[in-house]
């Protein structure tokens, strides 16, 4: 055992695997790029149809009926199923099949915690904004993205972790990313190098969780204080 | 281009291989419910024990929900690899990496379950001489059922999912498929595989949770009354 934790430190050493495309700081990069890319397209897709369906107060049956859905498609079947159809598409391999599969899996927890954070927006606090002569785009965002976004944070948290994990899965599809250690690790029968990819794609993810946790608090406590003043006043 | 000409006019499904395989897909589908059974069982029992000590100790909550925390946010595949090394491509590294996932969903459920048991409820059980350990058996945990139920469902249909990532290691159940599927993706049988797969996987997952919805109006039977009257 104490001879693996060696080696493993001993990779992290190695010169070797710090430069060049296989080495760590371009996989990371690569990583981030891909993650960051779709979490943006899938956020510009998803937001704007969830806060407008939830200002008028339609989709409900569909938010319940996708995110139960969601849960029940493997990730591993998505990217999978990703591959024959940007192949026939004539997207070929790698970058292609991973962004699809990684879209697909942003955009529930995106859409429905969207949906369900401006559905929760006090109905009277809307009404308000109407009564002092705010048209409908003002209100949406100048009263419920705003009061909405800290459970539409949680869904960006929710979608960003899974993003970073199925990124890893690209691998598979011949994408590059931290993957490519843990695939081409078992490919060579070298377990060390399959530890250094799962430790730095461990890494990555839990350092995604917190990286959104701090915003979600970081909102929270502005509205909370913005709650407080407005209170007291 | 070329493997886009070679592809586009093959059929993205050959029937007669899904019937050539049939008892196959039929192994490869009890494997898949195998390793699920045993996570989530395993997952059960232990959340159970984390729970009675979150519950006991209160002050225990938060470090328990933390350290599942960040097993569950931990990439089921990075765990996977975290274990390859001492313990093989073997049973048991899927089911570590499997049973670490089940256990903040269930742990919170439980826990949450029981401690929304109204208080006005335990107080008549009190009052009714109701003993420790006889409230919280015929008071508290029937009350809670649901809510645990529901946590039970959440990781059942979490675990089938990710079943199929322990085809990497080895195992996979119906990832299998979805596997051979992607190293020969060019051909129709390819292609077919990873279908077959990824399909049966989420029926399995659908099928699953409606079983277990099932299971809760079984067990708590005054819910499902007073829906009817």
């Amino acid at each position: 055992m104490s001879q693996f934790v060696g080696d493993v430190v001993a990779w992290f050493a190695d010169p070797v695997n710090w430069t060049g495309s296989n080495g760590v700081p371009n996989r990371v990069w690569e990583h981030v790029q891909m993650s960051v890319l779709a979490m943006v397209i899938a956020t510009a897709i998803a937001v704007p149809i969830a806060v407008y369906l939830a200002h008028r107060r339609m989709g409900e049956t569909f938010v319940v009926g996708i995110v139960n859905l969601a849960r029940a498609i493997p990730s591993f079947g998505v990217i999978a199923v990703a591959l024959p159809i940007t192949i026939r598409m004539g997207l070929g391999l790698g970058f292609w099949p991973t962004l699809l599969a990684l879209l697909f899996l942003a955009i529930p927890p995106l859409f429905s915690n969207t949906h369900a954070g401006i559905s929760g927006v006090d109905q009277a606090t809307v009404e308000a904004a109407e009564g002092m002569g705010m048209t409908n785009r003002q209100v949406m965002t100048g009263v419920e993205i705003p009061l909405a976004m800290p459970i539409m944070l949680v869904g960006a948290r929710v979608a960003a972790v899974q993003v970073v994990a199925t990124a890893t899965l690209g691998a598979l599809v011949a994408w590059g990313g931290l993957g490519r250690y843990i695939i081409d690790g078992f490919a060579t029968q070298d377990l060390v190098e399959v530890f250094a990819g799962g430790l730095l794609v461990a890494v990555l993810a839990v350092a995604t969780e917190l990286l959104f946790s701090l915003a979600e608090r970081l909102v929270r406590r502005r509205y909370h204080s913005e709650q407080l003043t407005r209170s007291t006043v | 281009m070329s493997l886009v000409a070679q592809t586009s006019n093959q059929p993205l499904i050959v029937w007669d291989w899904i019937g050539r395989n049939l008892t196959n897909i039929w192994d490869r589908t009890v494997e898949h419910i195998v390793l699920t059974v045993i996570a989530v069982g395993i997952g059960v029992l232990i959340s159970a024990g984390l729970s009675l000590i979150a519950l006991r100790w209160r002050r225990s909550y938060s470090p328990i929900t933390w350290v599942a925390g960040l097993l569950y946010t931990i990439p089921s595949l990075a765990l996977f690899t975290f274990f390859v090394p001492f313990t093989g491509l073997s049973v048991l590294t899927a089911e570590i990496g499997l049973v670490s996932y089940t256990l903040l969903i269930l742990v919170r459920n439980m826990v949450t379950g029981i401690v929304e048991v109204p208080s006005e409820v335990l107080e008549a059980a009190d009052a009714m001489g109701y003993s420790r350990r006889g409230r919280f058996l015929r008071i508290e945990l029937p009350l809670a059922l649901p809510v645990i139920i529901t946590g039970i469902r959440l990781a059942t249909v979490t675990i089938i999912g990710l079943v199929t990532i322990t085809s990497l290691i080895g195992l996979g159940g119906l990832g299998y498929f979805i596997n051979r599927g992607l190293q020969t993706f060019s051909s129709p049988i390819g292609t077919t595989q990873i279908f077959v797969g990824t399909v049966l996987s989420i029926a399995l997952a659908v099928t699953a949770d409606l079983s277990l919805v099932g299971v809760e109006r079984i067990l708590t039977p005054w819910r499902t009354r007073r829906i009817g009257r």
